[in-house]
């Protein structure tokens, strides 16, 4: 069959490997655990709306102060997120030609439904994320917010985002978005850590209900703002409408 | 019991196939899937129609040779391979939808046999150990620990049939290459090509076309050989261990 082949060098072996199937693999769970860890930070730096107005705009207000750690992690993660998207529709397609010719006969014995729609969860997730982004971020959809300003002059962070939660239409498509975002990590989770090595039949079962769990922490952890917003449980300070 | 059955035929790997409707009457229930399709075939020839091609070889489940998607899933989704299935599962009347291992590595040859070298060619670019020839050496001269010789073992347990490919949504063959990456990792006599191994096998599966593993874990709930996807994530630190080393 084939000749003698000598040892690859070690430069070989990495072009090899980051473009084998388990290279690709293991790329995507390295970048979904930086974005996942960015999901997370985010999470609590919001939840600080429930210290208050102060708490909140002053938090803002230290990270705008920081325009170099701002602007390397907004850096980092839209190359984390832009290779993960890549690759993820890389490997939607990849897969899909691996079978030609598909089954007349479908059926699934135990990958949920999650597990097999990581490509749309995802795609929803990437459209919220624009929508966000030109909300509060670029405050493009909605320019009044940029007139905000609380009593020590900061941009008021705060007002805005309760303002933007009174909307229904706007908290019911954040609903959605981080019902999305629950769905992709609840897969996500027990998938890297399988990817990178960390699993056994000890803890195949152990680590899928770890996913659900971290999956629906993160979902309550968001969806809490909008539903205090809409049940009055915080409300916009004196003068602001 | 009678059956109705949904099968693919196709004349060759060229020709464009499709679903043939056949009647499976006065079947024992204590035959096996391919018994049954014996019966079948039979009937076909008596008529004059070419019959139902298919793999079979041990009809012991030992062998790896028989196929089949039944009902959507390899070998029926049942304990065991399709030649251990036996008729008595399905219900009297039933309805039965019979296609091949579907994958671009596992071309159709003809009918329900389709041509699954890519994994022989998986096992010949690493799949082996380097040793001489000659003298038999002394059984037990080299001590494995009972858990990693039944650890290798349950690796080992592999039959090669390839269900885990057709099961996969991807069609991954990576089941079965973790299985046999596994199985030689954990023994001494694999240590010496343990890098070179991982390394080869990988890239030989993705030349042969197999898709990519996104975790399923279809194949190990259709393995006649409950080969578990522990395997596989063994494969994975395998396979970083190798790029490090
Ligand atoms: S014919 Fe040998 S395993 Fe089924």
């Amino acid at each position: 069959m084939s000749t003698v082949q000598t040892q690859v060098s070690p430069a070989q072996a990495q072009v090899a490997f980051i473009s084998s199937s388990i290279g690709k693999k293991i790329f995507q769970a390295i970048t979904g655990l930086f974005l996942f860890l960015f999901v997370t930070g985010h999470m609590v730096g919001n939840l600080q709306i429930f210290l208050g107005q102060d708490q909140l705009n002053t938090y803002a207000q230290a990270l705008k102060n920081l325009p170099a750690l701002i602007w390397s992690v907004r850096i980092l993660m839209f190359i984390f997120f832009a290779i993960h998207i890549w690759r993820g529709i890389q490997l939607y397609f990849e897969n899909k030609f691996s079978r030609p010719i598909s089954y007349v006969r479908n059926a699934t014995v135990q990958a949920p439904l999650s597990s097999r729609t990581m490509i749309f969860s995802g795609a929803g997730i990437l459209l919220y994320v624009v929508y966000h982004l030109l909300h509060f971020t670029f405050i493009t959809t909605n320019p009044q917010y940029a007139g905000l300003h609380d009593t020590l002059g900061r941009h008021d962070v705060y007002s805005m985002i309760i303002l933007g939660y009174q909307n229904i239409a706007i908290s019911a498509v954040y609903l959605v978005a981080m019902f999305f975002l629950c769905y992709h990590l609840s897969h996500a989770i027990p998938s890297f850590m399988q990817t990178i090595g960390i699993n056994n039949q000890k803890w195949e079962p152990r680590l899928k209900v770890l996913g659900y769990l971290i999956a629906v922490v993160i979902f309550f952890g968001y969806s809490v703002i909008p539903a205090a917003v809409l049940s009055n449980f915080i409300v916009l300070p004196e003068g602001v409408h | 019991m009678n059956f109705k059955l949904h099968v693919w035929r196709q004349k060759n790997a060229a020709a464009k196939g499709r679903m043939e409707q056949y009647e499976a009457r006065d079947i024992n229930g204590d035959m096996s899937f391919l018994e049954m399709l014996d019966v079948v075939n039979e009937d076909l020839v008596e008529k004059g129609i070419d019959p139902i091609h298919f793999d079979h070889d041990c009809r012991e489940g030992i062998c790896g040779a028989c196929s089949l998607v039944i009902n959507g899933l390899p070998h029926g989704g049942m304990t065991g391979t399709t030649c251990e299935v036996r008729m008595r599962l399905f219900k009297d009347g039933s309805t039965i939808y019979i296609e091949p291992f579907r994958a671009k590595a596992f071309p159709v040859i003809k009918d329900l046999t389709v041509d699954r070298t890519s994994i022989d060619r998986v096992m010949q670019a690493g799949g082996f150990v380097s040793t001489h020839t000659g003298a038999a050496t002394d059984a037990n001269a080299i001590l494995i620990p009972k858990d990693k010789a039944e650890e290798a073992m349950d690796a080992a347990a592999c039959i090669g049939c390839g269900a885990c490919v057709a099961a996969c949504k991807n069609a991954s063959g990576m089941l079965f290459v973790a299985a046999k990456v596994s199985q030689l990792a954990l023994l001494p006599q694999g240590q010496a090509e343990r890098e070179r191994r991982v390394n080869k096998m990988v890239a030989q599966m993705d030349i042969e076309g197999f898709g990519n593993c996104t975790n399923y874990f279809e194949c190990e709930a259709v393995c006649p050989k409950d080969i578990s996807v522990k395997f596989i994530a063994k494969m994975n630190r395998e396979y970083m261990r190798a790029l490090v080393k």
